[in-house]
């Protein structure tokens, strides 16, 4: 049931928990003790909403920050990546492979105050060797959603 | 002028869905649980398959039968899923859709006035098919109190001694009904005592929500009499790429292919690599839409307990076929009122055969978001429509 249920609510967070019971052809109260022991667990660390600010009135940019890093005896990298996931402004903070240690996502009012950060406060960190930023210019999908279009069932509407 | 037409054409009744598709179509506003097709797009790696083929300019016909490498692929599918051997040189033909093996079967199997038991309700294309193979259909009519399965007391009643093929609609649109192993026992030993042949057609053989689906085939002594038919279109959400194949018993598919060879050539090439792909790297795909349709199936079964309109609990396919005789209306008259006063489009069940009479067909092959939508409304109707009993007592 577990694998199910997160597949759902990866998708729709919002789904009626009784719902959801129906769905799956199991109780209401299994499903209730299961999502709290997942959130318990951790498996389930949060409920967002998929925004697509580009539609409001509200300004807002984002950028892609690819960080090299020294890291630290003892630590890898796990402390570097902590004093950075500690800014509120940054989204999100992953350690990959490839040419570049840390991934960076970042949300800012402007391009301005998105450098200002990078400049004043990222890159002045003891172990950051350097850093590129990639501001985002337009998202057309995000987290498994296609953002602009709505698509129509074009099926015919009788069919044998 | 001489009449341009063949009588036996003309007497073929049109399809009883055509006049309902009019009426819907006329009706801007109206939602739909009328589909008989997946909503889901076809899986974006097929797609592409579909496309890098025209791209490398594999614009040609294939050989008549298909692509050796689909062939191939389709054998090793009906193993890998229903431990079935056939020869893909000899046994497999890839047709435009399942809709194209049932012709070409009954084309290839009936001398004229032999007899085809056809169970109903089922799909809309048995009787016409088997008419202008100069076969005389013999109708069976399933039960409700059966689930609509078919016993082997209907069958064995239905035989003569001019019946020479039995065609097996399961996992069944309209009812969403499915034979189990134990049913499909029962009733090949009758096949086989009357030594008569199945056309069995499974495209819906993906979308089982108890056990995974038998095939007649795979019983002692039936697959030397059986033509299987499958196809892309349900489980791959594939219809408008019209794929489908038929495996059969060297003898028949040999003749089969004459008729296949001559009227159609072959099956689209495009499609045919699409397959490929969708066989070789489809099985998760078929797995999440499974479990989609399998989500809505429940709720819509809960949700018919909840406005008190019975319904068995269908194993297959994507459809619920609730049965509406409480009201004293016919299916026919239902389904007007409901899509005039509701908006909400569903087939009657006589679109089926006669014995979908009291019965609709429901498909969920919409969104959740939909189906409650629409699911809604028939709540409302369902309820308006007991009040007005409740006066008129």
């Amino acid at each position: 049931m577990r694998e199910q249920l997160l597949r759902i609510i990866e998708k729709n967070s919002r789904i009626d928990l009784k719902e959801l019971a129906v769905i799956l052809g199991v109780d209401e109260i299994d499903v209730v003790n299961e999502m709290a022991a997942m959130e318990a667990e951790g498996i389930i660390c949060g409920y967002h909403t998929l925004i697509d600010w580009e539609k409001t009135s509200i300004e807002k940019v984002s950028a892609l920050i690819e960080v090299r890093v020294t890291p630290q005896r003892g630590q890898g990298f796990d402390h570097i990546a902590e004093r950075i996931y500690k800014y509120p402004e940054v989204h999100a903070v992953y350690l990959i492979s490839g040419g570049f240690d840390l991934l960076i996502t970042l949300e800012g009012k402007s391009l301005k105050e998105v450098s200002a950060f990078v400049s004043d406060k990222l890159a002045p960190l003891d172990s950051i060797m350097s850093t590129a930023t990639h501001f985002i210019l337009k998202k057309y999908k995000d987290h498994g959603t296609v953002l602009s279009r709505k698509s129509e069932d074009q099926r015919e509407k009788v069919s044998p | 002028m001489r009449n341009p037409l063949s009588d036996k054409i003309v007497e073929i009744k049109p399809s009883g869905i055509r006049k309902f598709f009019d009426i819907v179509s006329e009706m801007k506003d109206a939602i739909s649980l009328g589909v008989g097709e997946p909503d889901f797009d076809t899986p974006w790696h097929i797609r592409d398959e579909g496309i890098y083929s025209l791209e490398k300019g594999r614009t040609f016909y294939t050989s008549n039968a298909g692509l050796k490498e689909l062939k191939e692929e389709i054998c090793n599918y009906l193993k890998r899923r229903f431990d079935l051997e056939y020869d893909c040189n000899k046994e497999v033909i890839v047709t435009v859709g399942g809709s194209e093996a049932i012709d070409i079967a009954l084309r290839a199997m009936i001398n004229p006035g032999e007899e085809v038991i056809i169970p109903q309700p089922s799909y809309v294309s048995y009787e016409p098919c088997a008419i202008l193979a100069d076969a005389v259909p013999v109708i069976i009519n399933l039960k409700a109190e059966n689930e609509f399965r078919l016993t082997a007391q209907e069958l064995e009643e239905a035989i003569t001694d001019k019946t020479k093929v039995l065609i097996l609609p399961f996992p069944n649109n309209p009812t969403g009904a499915i034979m189990e192993r134990e049913d499909l026992e029962a009733i090949a030993e009758v096949i086989i005592k009357h030594d008569i042949f199945v056309i069995s057609d499974e495209i819906y053989a993906e979308l089982t929500y108890k056990d995974k689906h038998v095939s007649i085939a795979q019983l002692p002594g039936m697959k030397e009499r059986t033509v299987l038919i499958n196809g892309f279109s349900k489980a791959y959400a594939m219809t408008g790429w019209r794929l489908g194949y038929c495996c059969a018993p060297a003898l028949i598919t040999e003749q089969m292919l004459k008729i296949h060879q001559f009227a159609i050539m072959c099956a689209p090439t495009t499609s045919q690599y699409a397959a490929v792909e969708a066989m070789k790297n489809g099985d998760d795909d078929v797995e999440m839409m499974r479990e989609q349709y399998n989500q809505r199936r429940r709720y819509l079964m809960h949700a018919f307990e909840e406005m008190g309109l019975p319904c068995f609990e269908p194993y297959g396919a994507f459809y619920v076929f609730p049965c509406i005789k409480e009201f004293g209306m016919t299916s026919d008259e239902f389904a007007t009122r409901f899509l005039e006063e509701e908006k909400v489009a569903v087939v009657p069940g006589t679109a089926f055969g006669d014995c979908g009479e009291g019965f609709l067909r429901i498909s969920y092959a919409y969104s959740l978001e939909n189906l409650k939508v629409a699911i809604g409304r028939l709540a409302e109707f369902v309820g308006k429509l007991k009040e007005e009993q409740k006066k008129s007592c």
